[in-house]
């Protein structure tokens, strides 16, 4: 749902460079604020989990098997007596690792596809648009489940699977900018006067279009923590025993009656977390366009 | 009129083409032998043989191709490999049961999402503007398949209100039929409910600024007139039009939403073909889909173009 | 606010207490756990397809819980003294669904269709068959290229059911026409298959509902709720995690049997290059792997200790079960000795599971255990056609699979060990099992043939091409008004007898 949300709002943000005053007005943005603090908190979360004297993630204990939360175990245990709060922080580590990564992979296929597209127009555009189009077509989640089916399930290639299925959206996006930039009078002002494609691109154009990268890939990550849970919830996702919040929802699931706690606790932080990326956007956004002020 | 959509329609077929093309490549490279399954726990090997042969997997994948283009230009879409019905039925038979989850869906994102929309418009910067953008945000950022478990749990197995899976057509059993939807279809809408209720927001906030909406407040109309009369109608024409372009949404959250409530329609249709390597079933239903899809987009552009006048000419 | 919160708990409450729609009084709904797939007997593969076709075709044979075989089209049949000719007599009342009748004709059309078809997957049942004679119609005459003891049981399954001849050259699997006591009415991928009382069968009155409506259902945890909401009157295969809280449950019996097959794990001795590494190669590794587990421990963490322990690939209290081969203790000490015998401390290797929750829990046990011995589990998770393909290529070290079982000892070790069998995925080979197999096979006398198969275990447990963990028993749930189920090993829902108090 994020993603759709933000294409159709940073389309019409219009790439306007970042100007001095961004950073004050972030911080003054109360939901960049609170969803920039729970994102914090995750990321030490993640960062700090090996750090932390916790109990080892993956020590089994056959005596202590689906306990509720008690005071030895804050969130209970799993189906091998594992501590619910470990694997909670391990998971974190799944979850943000696959947003950056498919981020990354989306950015590092859509910049310069969507900067190709963008620039050149004609033949180029008419090839890259079209084969856009019908990745667009088949539908996101299914793209990802058939990708991730046939590189074989794993946490690397979901995460590369989510990457590409997003690839379509950042080269749209990132076309679109292109295309705006190129029409402003600095622009051909710079053509006029001889300036040379690649410099062009990179000196006025790329700058331009990247506020409107930086919101939309933080939107993404919100959208690629959900597609990661929704892998592993299908058994494509974060392999056992290594956990993932997804991954301990998949087996969370046949102990609903018998364990509830184990549902409860993977699914409060894909939707924290989530939250956090959602708000964190929105605040971005706002910040990064001036327009709203 | 005509030309917008004749050039859409001849643009849509090498979309079409190319997305189908990429399907069949990249199921020929999903590991695994859909032989190995159908040929039984016995798994004769002279059995295999004779079953790649049938159904021509030794040939080249272009081969291949071509021959299943071939087939679906004649409206045949072959047989799944898994029970042996055709494809073409068993999407027919898919397809109303999704439509069912989808329309109630939409039914309840747009009864929640538009009128809050409206209100939180009205009474911008107020609390209710602000708890109800939290209350969408959070519906935006809530999984779909945890949030029908958790329901499940506690309206299925705890409070035994209502069945937890299942389906039933509304025109065949319209009371089982409801009590079945309820769930998935308030899963599935609460996302575009929030989603509906920022566009409204937002689309209702700019037509409140506009000029005419000003000029018929100084005329001394109501408040409510105001709104309903004119702002309303201008801020609905994006909305309906965004809500035709959630089709791809609304089918990517039908497969967890229907892996979840086990509901047998197309989501589930299409993760179980993939996990059975079904390769003629997920063909015809990325067909599908992506027909649907530019079907959806078609509509959305037309719409926008007729409550647009402007555009007409253009 | 108040008012609302009173208005919504009242039309839940309507929701819940309205009774589920009237289903007419005689219609069972049985809850399965996969889709079957091509309801063709001669083309059917899965478990699932077995259960519907309980209701819907008949077979020559049946057998009873005890696993004695009883009449159904065969009223009799006998061995000729060479043991090369199958006489059976057939019953001359029964009648296919499309009203034609049932003769040795019909029966012979449905062998040579089973035994010819590209297509079937009965082959390898009746490879023993070398012509098929109907003499009279009443006389079937099975005449065998060699003894073949595992025949008859083949008979009771599939290979042993009939469709209508005509049908034959019709597309059998968009409709099945057999001679069952149920006829086909409609099917609905991934949703219900409907079957009507055929009221012409020979055993009619033994049938009480006139409809059953087979309904799959994959989640354990939904299927069992619908049980319980009453949208179902029987399920089949409930989690053992699900049982105490079912047996809790006034409104529900619970009902199990131990299964015909087995579960464990697959070694690849001899399969190409991933079977040159320790575990592969020296047969001591092997044996320290399987005695660093704990089978007990396995059943009690993951099946609430409901299954049994095993260390044979026959079923708890099955006739060819080995005295000698009793589910070990525990014994690190000695898995650690046998580590150092074969010249190391600690080895890695590499477990397939089939990436569901309840097989990736059973092999995070194991690398729990082996870890203590030295030997280091790395788990790998696929899916489960990608798993057997990998299997059968001979890419794999170690794979966690098992064997749904079938009635005859032979076809739950035959395909597994013996040097051709098409199991075989380890590439195992050892001339004395295959000769040990291949001659219990002929033998129609039971103690003569254990003899065999008591011979083959001696050097299998010792070789361990396979590491044989527990057998799953089967679990039904009923609702608490069902009457007359008869539980069987097979794992099946035999319907005549069945009613509603």
């Amino acid at each position: 749902m994020a993603s759709l949300d933000s294409i159709s709002s940073t389309g019409s943000a219009n790439g306007v460079k970042a100007r001095p005053g961004v950073l004050s007005r972030l911080v003054r943005n109360k939901s960049a604020l609170i969803g920039g603090s729970i994102v914090l908190i995750f990321v030490l979360m993640a960062v700090l989990a090996p750090v932390l004297l916790l109990a080892d993630p993956f020590k089994s204990n056959f005596l202590a098997i689906r306990k509720p939360p008690s005071e030895l175990y804050w969130f209970g245990t799993d189906e091998l007596g594992r501590d619910q709060v470990t694997r909670l922080f391990f998971g974190a580590r799944a979850s943000l690792l696959a947003g950056i990564v498919s981020v990354l992979i989306a950015v590092a296929i859509g910049l310069p596809f969507g900067l190709l597209a963008g620039w050149y127009g004609g033949w180029v555009d008419i090839a890259i648009s079209r084969v856009t189009e019908a990745l667009l077509a088949c539908p996101f989640l299914i793209l990802a489940i058939a990708f991730a089916a046939v590189l074989g399930p794993s946490l690397t290639n979901a995460m590369i699977a989510i990457g590409l299925s997003a690839v379509p959206i950042f080269i749209r996006l990132i076309r679109g900018q292109v295309m705006n930039v190129k029409a402003e009078d600095f622009v051909e002002g710079a053509r006029a006067v001889g300036a040379r494609d690649l410099r062009l691109m990179f000196r006025h154009v790329l700058p331009n279009t990247l506020s409107p990268i930086v919101v939309q890939s933080t939107l993404f990550m919100a959208q690629a923590i959900i597609l990661e849970a929704a892998l592993s919830f299908l058994g494509l996702g974060q392999q056992p025993p290594a956990p993932s919040w997804g991954q301990m929802l998949n087996v969370a699931k046949n102990f609903m009656e018998q364990a509830p706690w184990m549902s409860v606790a993977p699914g409060v932080c894909i939707f924290l977390a989530v939250l956090g990326f959602n708000l964190l956007g929105d605040g971005l956004r706002d910040a990064l366009d001036p327009k709203e002020n | 009129m005509a030309t917008l959509i004749l050039r859409r329609i001849l643009i849509a077929i090498p979309t079409l083409f190319l997305v189908s093309l990429f399907v069949f490549a990249l199921q020929r490279a999903l590991p695994g032998d859909p032989f190995l399954v159908i040929a039984g726990e016995e798994r004769d090997p002279e059995v295999i043989a004779r079953l790649r042969e049938i159904y021509r997997m030794d040939d080249p994948i272009f081969v291949q191709f071509f021959a299943w283009l071939g087939q679906v230009v004649q409206g045949d879409f072959g047989r799944s490999l898994r029970t042996g019905e055709p494809v073409l039925g068993l999407i027919l038979q898919k397809l109303p049961v999704t439509i069912q989850l989808a329309t109630a869906s939409i039914l309840i994102a747009i009864s929640i999402g538009i009128p809050i929309g409206i209100l939180a418009a009205r009474r911008k910067g107020t609390l209710v503007d602000y708890s109800a953008s939290a209350v969408a945000l959070s519906g935006l950022s809530i999984p779909n398949f945890w949030f029908g478990i958790m329901l499940i749990l506690l309206v299925s197995v705890h409070l035994k209100w209502l069945p937890a899976s299942g389906y039933e057509s509304i025109f065949v059993h319209p009371w089982e039929a409801i009590k079945r939807l309820i769930m998935p279809a308030f899963v599935l809408g609460n996302g575009l409910a929030a989603f509906l209720m920022r566009h409204t927001r937002s689309a209702m906030l700019e037509v409140l600024r506009s000029d005419y909406v000003r000029t018929a407040r100084a005329k001394g109309l109501d408040e409510d007139t105001v709104v309903h009369r004119h702002a309303l109608r201008n801020a609905l024409v994006p909305i309906i039009t965004l809500t035709t372009l959630l089709f791809g949404e609304l089918l990517a959250g039908a497969v967890l939403t229907e892996q979840v409530f086990t509901i047998p329609g197309f989501g589930k249709l299409i993760v179980d073909a993939v996990f059975n390597r079904d390769y003629g079933v997920v063909q015809g239903v990325v067909l599908c889909t992506a027909i649907g899809f530019i079907l959806m987009n078609l509509i959305a552009d037309i719409l926008y173009v007729l409550v647009n006048p402007r555009l007409r000419t253009g | 606010m108040k008012l609302l919160k009173v208005a919504i708990s009242a039309a839940a409450l309507a929701l819940a207490t309205i009774p589920a729609l009237a289903q007419a009084p005689s219609t069972l709904r049985i809850g399965v756990q996969e889709d079957p797939d091509m309801l063709d007997p001669h083309k059917a593969r899965t478990f699932v397809g077995r259960i519907v076709f309980m209701g819907l075709c008949d077979r020559l044979l049946d057998i009873t819980p005890e696993l004695k075989l009883v009449p159904r089209l065969a009223t009799e049949w006998g061995f000729s003294t060479d043991g090369l000719t199958l006489t059976m007599k057939l019953r001359s009342d029964a009648k296919f669904h499309d009203g034609e009748s049932f003769n040795a004709e019909a029966a012979k059309a449905n062998l040579e269709r089973a035994m010819t078809l590209p297509d079937s997957l009965r082959k390898s049942e009746l490879a023993s068959v070398d012509k098929v004679e109907a003499p009279d119609a009443t006389t079937l005459v099975l005449k065998l290229k060699r003894p073949d003891a595992t025949l008859l049981a083949q008979l009771t399954d599939r290979a042993g059911m009939m469709l209508s001849p005509k049908s034959l050259s019709g597309d059998v699997t968009a409709k099945p026409i057999c001679s069952g006591p149920y006829k086909f009415v409609e099917r609905v991928q991934n949703d219900r298959i409907v079957l009507d009382k055929f009221k012409e069968h020979w055993e009619a009155d033994k049938y009480s509902f006139d409809r059953i409506i087979y309904r799959s259902i994959p989640d354990t945890t939904v299927r069992l709720a619908n049980l319980r909401s009453g949208e179902l009157d029987i399920l089949e295969r409930m989690a053992p995690t699900d049982v105490k809280s079912a047996q809790g449950d006034k409104s529900l019996k619970v009902m199990s049997v131990a299964n015909l097959g087995y579960q464990g794990i697959t070694v690849n001795t001899n399969n190409g290059e991933a079977a040159k590494q320790p575990i592969g190669l020296d047969k001591r590794i092997r044996q320290a792997l399987s005695l660093s587990i704990d089978r007990k421990v396995l059943n009690d963490a993951v099946f609430d200790g409901l299954y049994e322990p095993m260390l044979q690939p026959f079923n708890p209290g099955n006739p060819y079960l080995s005295a000698d081969f009793p589910v070990p203790p525990r014994d690190v000490a000695k898995a650690k000795a046998l580590m150092k015998a074969a010249g190391t401390e600690k080895i890695s290797v590499e477990l397939f599971v089939t990436n569901n929750p309840v097989q990736a829990q059973v092999g995070q046990v194991i690398q729990a255990m082996a870890q203590e011995a030295g030997i280091d589990v790395q788990i790998r998770s696929t899916e489960f056609a990608s798993q057997l393909r990998d299997q059968q290529q001979g890419k794999f070290q170690l794979s966690l699979i098992g064997w749904s079982g079938r009635i005859d000892p032979d076809g739950n070790i035959h395909a597994f060990v013996t040097t051709k069998g098409n199991q075989n995925d380890g590439k195992y080979s050892n001339p004395q099992v295959d000769k040990e197999l291949d001659e219990a096979r002929t033998i129609y006398e039971p103690a003569a043939r254990k003899k065999h198969y008591d011979a083959a275990q001696k050097i299998l447990q010792d070789e361990l091409p396979i590491i044989y963990l527990y057998n799953d028993k089967r679990y039904f749930a009923l609702r608490a008004n069902m009457q007359g189920f008869v539980i069987n090993p097979d794992g099946m829902i035999r319907l005549a007898g069945l009613k509603r108090s």
